[in-house]
C-alpha cells in the first residue's frame, strides 16, 4: 500500500463495538423471553471478525452518511453476500475468494468519454479524498444490512474522465477469471457481470466508487478492490470488482435482467409497492434483528433521488 | 448373520439407531444455534435446512419399498412409518420456523403470502397434505379406515414430494443445481415403481395367459 498516513477514524470509532454488544445482548434477552428458549437467540451472536484488511489513510466523515442506523458488523458484511462468482451460498464469497489477487489492479475506461484510459487501483485511491460512506443496503432478497462504506462520489470520477454528449449510461464490468473466482466455471449467470446506470443517476452525489468498508480497504468477498455502491437501488446493482467501465449510448443490458427479465429490470430500485414476481417486497430482514421493517421507497433515499424518475411509471421501469 | 433376515430384537436395534440419526439434522441446528454459527441470518437459516431435511426424508420414506425389494431385507418396512412421522416432524419444524421466527404470527401478511406467492402456495399445500397422513398412521387408523381405503389416502404421497420440489425450484434465485438434484431422485424413485408395476403386470397376464391354454 501506497498511503502510510495514519486514519483520521479509528476503527472503534466507526464501530463502536459496546452499542452493537448491547444490542445484541438486548436482542438475544428479548428472543430468549420470547421463545422461551436461549437457543435461536444465542444465534444472533455471530464469531468475532476474520479480515484482515489493510487500513485506509484520512477517511473522512461525510454529511451523506445515513445517519441513526446501527451499523452491521464487519463479520456479517463478509460472511453473508452475494457474490456468485465465489459461488452461490452467501457464505461461499468468504470462504472461496482466497485466490483473489487485487493487486495489481487496473481498470479500464472506455467508450464515449475523451480520457479513456486504463486506471491503476491506487490511481483511483487517491484521485478525490476518501470519505466514510453509511448505507443501508436492501437485498432484493429481502434482507438489508447498514455498512460504513469508504469511496467517494462517482460524479469525481466521472467529470475528470470527461465522457462525451453521446454517453449516456455507464456500464460496470466486472471480474470474470476462473482461476481466481470457482463460481465462474458454472453458468449460473452469463460471465463477466455486467451492470449499468443511466447518466444522471451515475451522477448523483449518493453514487460512490467504493474502496473499503469500514475504514479498510474492500475485503475480496465483497468485491475488492473496487465495487460501485448505489445506496438506493437493490444491492446487485453494486457491481463489484471492477475492470472496466464503458460509457455508452445505448442502454446496457446488465446480467440478472437477461438471466430473467420478468423479475431483474434495468433500474431495480428499492420500491416497497413493487413485488419482485415470486415474493413480496413491502418487508425486510435488517440482519441482526429478528423481526421485519418494512421497506422504504428507493430505500429511504426518496428525497435525494426521487426527482431522477420523476414521471416514470416505476411498475414498468421496475 | 443374515442381513435379510434380522431378528425382531435386532430390527428394533435398528429402529431405536434410526430413530436417533433423524434428530441429527435438529441436534444439529442447536449445536451451531448455541455456538453461534447459524450464520448472519439465522432465521433463514433455519428455515432452509429444515425444509431441506423435509424433503429429503419424504424422499427417504419413499425409498424404503424399492430398497426392499431389491435387497429383500423385508424389516425395511417396519422403518417406514417411523420416516414417514419424522418427516412430518421437519415440516411441522419448518412451518412453525416461517409462521413464527420469519413472519412472527403475521397473519395478515402470511395469508397474502398464501396466496399470491406459488412457491409458498405450493409449500402449504403440501404441509396441509402431510396432516392426514400423520393422523392415519397408527395401526388403529389402518384398522378403522380399512387397508384399501388407507392406502388409497396414502398414495397422496406421491404428491407431497412433487410439490416439495416445485417450492424448492420456484424459490431459489438462480441456481437451481439442488431442486434439480431432488427432481432427479424423486423421478428415479417414481421410474422405479413404473418397473415394478409393469412387471406385476405382464406376470398377471403370462398368468392369466397360462391359466387359459391349461
Amino acid at each position: 500500500m501506497l498511503i502510510k498516513r495514519p486514519s483520521d477514524i479509528v476503527p472503534s470509532e466507526i464501530t463502536p463495538q459496546r452499542v452493537y454488544e448491547e444490542r445484541r445482548q438486548l436482542l438475544k434477552g428479548a428472543l430468549a423471553l420470547g421463545l422461551g428458549t436461549g437457543l435461536v437467540g444465542s444465534t444472533l451472536l455471530s464469531t468475532p471478525p476474520v479480515h484482515a484488511g489493510v487500513k485506509l489513510a484520512g477517511v473522512r466523515k461525510s454529511p451523506l452518511s445515513t445517519s441513526g442506523e446501527e451499523l452491521t458488523p464487519l463479520n456479517d458484511v463478509t460472511t453473508y453476500t452475494n457474490f456468485y462468482e465465489f459461488g452461490t451460498d452467501k457464505k461461499d464469497p468468504s470462504e472461496n475468494s482466497g485466490k483473489l489477487r487485487t493487486r495489481p489492479w487496473t481498470v479500464a475506461i472506455e467508450g464515449e468519454v475523451k480520457k479513456a484510459k486504463v486506471m491503476d487501483v491506487e490511481e483511483l485511491l487517491k484521485l478525490a479524498p476518501l470519505e466514510e460512506r453509511v448505507y443501508r443496503m436492501r437485498c432484493v432478497e429481502g434482507w438489508s444490512m447498514v455498512i460504513p462504506w469508504a469511496g467517494y462520489s462517482l460524479s469525481e470520477l466521472i467529470k475528470r474522465l470527461e465522457p462525451t454528449g453521446k454517453a449516456k449510461y455507464i456500464e460496470f464490468i466486472s471480474l470474470a477469471d476462473p482461476e481466481q473466482m470457482p463460481g465462474v466455471n458454472t453458468p449460473i449467470l452469463d460471465w463477466p457481470y455486467l451492470e449499468g446506470l443511466r447518466m444522471d443517476e451515475a451522477m448523483h452525489p449518493l453514487a460512490i466508487l467504493c474502496l473499503g468498508l469500514y475504514g479498510e480497504t474492500l475485503p475480496n468477498a465483497n468485491g475488492a478492490p473496487v465495487k460501485i455502491v448505489i445506496p438506493w437501488k437493490y444491492g446487485f446493482k453494486n457491481g463489484k470488482s471492477i475492470v472496466k467501465i464503458r460509457f455508452v449510448e445505448q442502454q446496457p443490458k446488465t446480467t440478472w435482467q437477461l438471466a430473467n427479465p420478468t423479475e431483474y429490470g434495468f433500474y431495480s430500485n428499492v420500491n416497497p409497492a413493487v413485488d419482485h414476481p415470486r415474493w413480496s417486497q413491502a418487508k425486510e430482514r435488517r440482519i441482526g434483528e429478528f423481526g421485519k421493517r418494512a421497506t422504504l421507497l428507493y430505500n429511504g433515499y426518496g428525497d435525494q433521488v426521487a426527482s431522477l424518475y420523476a414521471g416514470m411509471d416505476l411498475r414498468k421501469f421496475f | 448373520m443374515d442381513i435379510a433376515k434380522l431378528k425382531p430384537r435386532h430390527v428394533t436395534l435398528v429402529k431405536g439407531f434410526v430413530f436417533v440419526l433423524c434428530l441429527v439434522p435438529l441436534a444439529r441446528l442447536a449445536w451451531l444455534g448455541v455456538q453461534h454459527r447459524l450464520g448472519a441470518n439465522p432465521i433463514e437459516y433455519i428455515t432452509h435446512s429444515t425444509g431441506w431435511w423435509t424433503l429429503s426424508l419424504v424422499l427417504i420414506t419413499l425409498a424404503v419399498t424399492p430398497l426392499r425389494r431389491l435387497t429383500q431385507w423385508h424389516w425395511l418396512l417396519r422403518l417406514r412409518r417411523m420416516l414417514g412421522l419424522f418427516a412430518f416432524f421437519y415440516a411441522c419444524l419448518h412451518f412453525t420456523t416461517y409462521i413464527w421466527l420469519d413472519q412472527f404470527f403475521d397473519w395478515q401478511s402470511i395469508v397474502k403470502d398464501i396466496r399470491k406467492r406459488p412457491f409458498v402456495t405450493v409449500g402449504f399445500t403440501a404441509f396441509l397434505l402431510l396432516i392426514p397422513l400423520a393422523a392415519t398412521s397408527t395401526n388403529a387408523m389402518v384398522r378403522r379406515l380399512g387397508s384399501a381405503r388407507w392406502q388409497r389416502l396414502h398414495r397422496l404421497v406421491y404428491v407431497i414430494p412433487i410439490l416439495g420440489v416445485l417450492h424448492f425450484w420456484w424459490l431459489v434465485k438462480k441456481d437451481v443445481t439442488e431442486p434439480l438434484l431432488f427432481s432427479l431422485l424423486l423421478g428415479i424413485l417414481f421410474a422405479v415403481r413404473l418397473v415394478y408395476i409393469n412387471r406385476k403386470s405382464a406376470r398377471r397376464t403370462v398368468a392369466a395367459a397360462s391359466s387359459q391354454t391349461v
